[in-house]
């Protein structure tokens, strides 16, 4: 029975019309090359970003009407005056310490509260809470920074930091870092608790079969294990706080200056772009062309930060497989 | 049906005349050895890890060729290159021959998708598509022809029945195939494999992830299809290849040990390392 | 270390309360048809939204019908084509990078790209393809127009396309393609027929979630020229526009506490737009995800 079957089959598998071979070939290699094609877009992406900024940066740095222009000042210099007085001046360094104090302020307030809720989901929650945490973080990841930079100039400044302290300004380091910081919560969170999570069991069961308390695990075998995972959420998510712009383009004031007081305004190097992007400078103006030098400075770091969080996170995740 | 030759290129294979391929051996088919697969001194490597040692084995046609030995000891990646389904695995390569009706099958200018219609896999776990169960039947067929619908529908029917799943599955073709049980996928994923008209089957361990009853009856499947196909299957369960074999291959460390008619080599094993193994002295 | 961790899981849930909060008691009394349906004005009382509303429209439309295919081709080719090689690691690196490169820096590629074409055409003079009445009205250099704009926030979301593409092929069971090779599939059959049907509706999520992100961008289109005050609704590939983050930022962005209640109010609407793709999310999660093993 089965056999006559399996004899009728393999007559009736010969009866139809035999799809072209070289047809599907040459279908499979179009598709191929189109493939390929749309990988090297991203590749192009990257490239282009580079020449586009080596080449404006280059010309900022060899205006000839601007002699004064040079790498070591521009990355020395500790005033960044563009459009103020006869003489602008182009040092970098406020601008860097600006994004490095949102930055700074951002990340001790993200990485403690992220590292901690990442606990609690991996180790503590139950499936029920879990689902709703991880809802409500999937709803902060999807706010737009725009509205966390509206949050922090008439939320956060004024009900929470001025009656404080008279120090804070409107507009002040304090209040912009800390909507960074609440912007990039959900990255510290969701990348730590895959970090905490990747932590095989039979980790923790060898623990509790120690004798280990939960406390113990989590504090003594979970999160040690875990580090090189939460390590590069840490980073990848200060990587966003450097490059984040419109939260401190509205909160953190216009004005660069070299300070490490929070209450002050500061200006970040996202916050002058956009200060010379809106603004009317001209095209080929000295003010304009700065801003490439700015953009190619931030993307260097940008750019060594997501590096460094890429192999490390390559590396742990090659740990467990 | 008579076997038919398997040529390099994709070539009209509905013509009556299957020696027609002017790249495929032009020996006729009476003539033509029994054997369906040749091996002769075949080494394999997963990278720098050799699996497989020198290996020169003869499979008859129309039989059940079961494959035995401890885990690790290069039965699967045996199978595995009788239709080069090692060629996904960074790393693996092989060397010496094997032939298949007189085909070199590690030929470098081999077509591999014609080879893999001619030589049907089942799988360990079994794997139906997340689709309809006349799509999972269909699927194969349609990938190389073009059939009228009631052929289609004819050649669905007619697997299903050689896989002994048809009067179980008959009323329900359109629903998915995860609805199924375990049993009941690894037969849908036979006649899956015996719908693209194979020549060769190849069972990689198909029962052990299956409940005694599932496998009884998969096993006589595997002993009703034998007079169509050629078949070989891993397993390791001795009982089951003395069950459904016609002859045996036993391997150890990469290494062919014994080969032979199945009631001999378990009965009278010429060496002592099969006879260990066949009375459960190791593995 | 329970408690310090309920503390912090406290916070951030508290922080999302007074977020939304505060932002509702700001908006809703500005909230109303006629805020939906008119054009910005000087007097906030008159203002609306119907012009960042459109822009954002077409401008996430252009950016979905570039940044998802183009997205899930690269991940089908590093995923199911390309061997395991230095080339790969090194495109795969890339791309994480890419992720991390701030949305401003794509916003100064796109500026010298695609507004000025590298200079190579004068936007003075520009080449013309097909008359304005026609919504392909197309000029190059694009200018800081609606096509500008989309291809923009397509370059800031592809990395995040590719990836949530990737990590939905690799979620398809090996044994699937498996299953399709042995049949005698090609590469394209088996990804045609089996791995991307079985992977799309992860797929579905990860665009729609790359679509949130860019209908909440400004940045990159404050840099290539958005405007923050249009009058008009976007009529073909060449128009001005605007995007609600803009004009966000714009009455943010006043000293005056009734362009701040406007502001809040277009918050809201952006927030329930948001919040109306994450559902479809969800939706699509849950009622599409059907077990690929059983």
């Amino acid at each position: 029975m089965t056999s006559i079957a399996a004899r009728n089959a393999a007559e009736i598998s010969q009866r139809g019309r035999l799809r072209s071979a070289s047809a599907q070939m040459l279908f499979e290699g179009s598709i191929k090359f189109t493939l390929v094609g749309l990988t090297l877009l991203s590749v192009l992406t990257t490239v282009a970003i580079i020449a586009v900024l080596i080449e404006e940066t280059v010309g900022f740095f060899t205006m000839a009407d601007h002699p004064e222009i040079s790498v070591w000042n521009f990355f020395t210099g500790t005033e960044w005056s563009p459009l103020l007085g006869a003489q602008p001046l182009f040092g970098v360094l406020p601008l860097i310490s600006g994004t490095l104090l949102v930055t700074a302020i951002a990340g001790i307030f993200a990485m403690p509260v992220g590292l901690l809720t990442a606990v609690f989901l991996s180790e503590y929650a139950s499936p029920r809470t879990r689902t709703i945490l991880k809802s409500v973080l999937e709803v902060l990841a999807g706010v737009p920074t725009v509205v966390y930079g509206f949050f922090a100039l008439t939320f956060i400044t004024p009900y929470l930091l001025q009656p404080l302290s008279e120090s804070f300004g409107t507009y002040n380091a304090m209040g912009a870092g800390i909507a960074v910081g609440i912007m990039i919560l959900p990255i510290v969170c969701s990348l730590s608790e895959d970090a905490l999570r990747a932590v095989p069991h039979s980790l923790r069961d060898g623990a509790y079969a120690l004798g280990a308390t939960k406390f113990d695990v989590t504090a003594k075998v979970v999160i040690p294990a875990g580090l090189s995972g939460v390590v590069a959420a840490f980073l990848l998510a200060l990587t966003r706080a450097i490059g984040e712009t419109m939260i401190v383009a509205l909160a953190a004031g216009g004005l660069a200056q070299l300070t490490a007081n929070p209450s002050q305004q500061v200006q970040t190097m996202t916050a002058y772009m956009v200060q010379i992007f809106l603004g009317d400078a001209p095209a080929a103006g000295v003010e304009y062309r700065s801003s490439y030098a700015v953009a190619f400075t931030l993307f260097l770091i940008t750019f060594l930060m997501t590096w460094t969080g890429a192999i490390i996170l390559k590396r742990y995740r090659e740990e467990y497989d | 049906m008579k076997t038919i030759p398997l040529p390099k290129t994709n070539m009209d294979q509905s013509t009556t005349t299957p020696t027609s391929s002017t790249s495929a051996p032009t020996v006729p088919v009476a003539l033509r050895p029994p054997s369906a697969i040749e091996m002769n001194s075949l080494s394999a490597w997963y990278a720098k890890n050799q699996v497989l040692h020198a290996i020169d084995l003869d499979i008859a046609a129309k039989q059940v060729c079961a494959f035995i030995g401890p885990s690790g000891c290069g039965k699967s990646t045996l199978l595995r290159w009788l239709n080069r389904m090692n060629d996904t695995i960074p790393g693996a390569r092989a060397t010496g021959k094997i032939s298949l009706h007189g085909v070199s099958l590690l030929d470098a200018a081999l077509d591999v998708v014609d080879l893999r219609r001619r030589v049907g896999m089942v799988f360990q776990k079994p794997n139906p598509f997340p689709k309809s169960i006349f799509d999972n039947v269909a699927f194969g067929p349609r990938l190389h022809r073009i059939y009228s619908r009631t052929d289609l529908e004819e050649l669905v029917e007619q697997s299903l029945r050689a896989s002994a799943l048809w009067e179980e599955v008959k009323d329900r073709l359109s629903s998915s195939a995860l609805g199924l049980s375990g049993g009941q996928q690894q037969r849908l994923c036979i006649a899956r494999a015996i719908a693209v008209g194979p020549e060769l089957l190849l069972m990689d361990e198909p029962c052990s992830a299956l409940d005694p009853r599932s496998t009884a009856s998969i096993e006589e499947l595997i002993r009703e299809l034998r007079t169509t196909y050629t078949i070989v299957i891993v397993t390791h369960n001795m009982q089951q290849a003395s069950r459904v074999s016609d002859t045996t291959a036993f391997f150890y460390e990469g290494k062919l040990v014994e080969t032979g008619a199945t009631d001999l080599l378990f009965t009278t094993p010429r060496e002592r390392r099969t006879e260990d193994y066949v009375t459960g002295r190791f593995g | 270390m329970l408690a310090s961790c309920l503390a912090a899981t406290t916070i951030a849930v508290l922080v999302l309360s007074a977020l939304l909060i505060s932002i509702a008691i700001e908006g809703t009394s500005a909230l109303s048809w006629s805020f939906l349906t008119s054009f910005a004005s000087r007097k906030a009382s008159q203002a609306g939204i119907l012009a960042p509303l459109m822009g954002s429209v077409w401008v996430c439309a252009i950016c979905a019908i570039v940044a998802i295919p183009v997205g899930i081709a690269t991940a089908i080719y590093l995923e199911e084509y390309a061997r395991r090689s230095r080339l790969k690691s090194l495109i795969q690196l890339n791309i994480s990078n890419l992720s991390g490169v701030p949305s401003i820096v794509y916003g100064i590629l796109a500026l010298v790209a695609f507004v000025r074409f590298f200079g190579i055409r004068s936007n003075d003079d520009p080449l013309t393809f097909g008359s304005p009445e026609s919504f392909m009205y197309l000029q190059i250099p694009f200018g800081p127009s609606v096509i500008a704009g989309g291809l923009t926030l397509s370059l800031v979301v592809l990395p995040i396309m590719i990836i949530a593409s990737q990590e939905a092929l690799r979620s398809v069971p090996q044994s699937l393609r498996q299953a399709a090779l042995a049949l005698g599939s090609t590469q394209w059959q088996v990804v045609w027929h089996v791995t991307l049907p079985a992977a799309l509706p992860t797929i579905m999520t990860g665009a729609i979630l790359s679509m949130s992100r860019a209908i909440g961008e400004a940045a990159p289109l404050l840099v290539i020229g958005g405007f923050l005050l249009v009058f008009q609704t976007p009529t073909n590939l060449m128009s001005d526009f605007t995007v609600l983050p803009l004009q966000i930022y714009n009455w943010a962005g006043r000293p005056q506490a009734e362009f701040h209640k406007i502001a809040a109010a277009a918050i809201i609407v952006q927030l329930v737009v948001l919040l109306a793709f994450n559902s479809i999310a969800i939706v699509i999660r849950q009622k599409l995800q059907r077990p690929l093993q059983s």
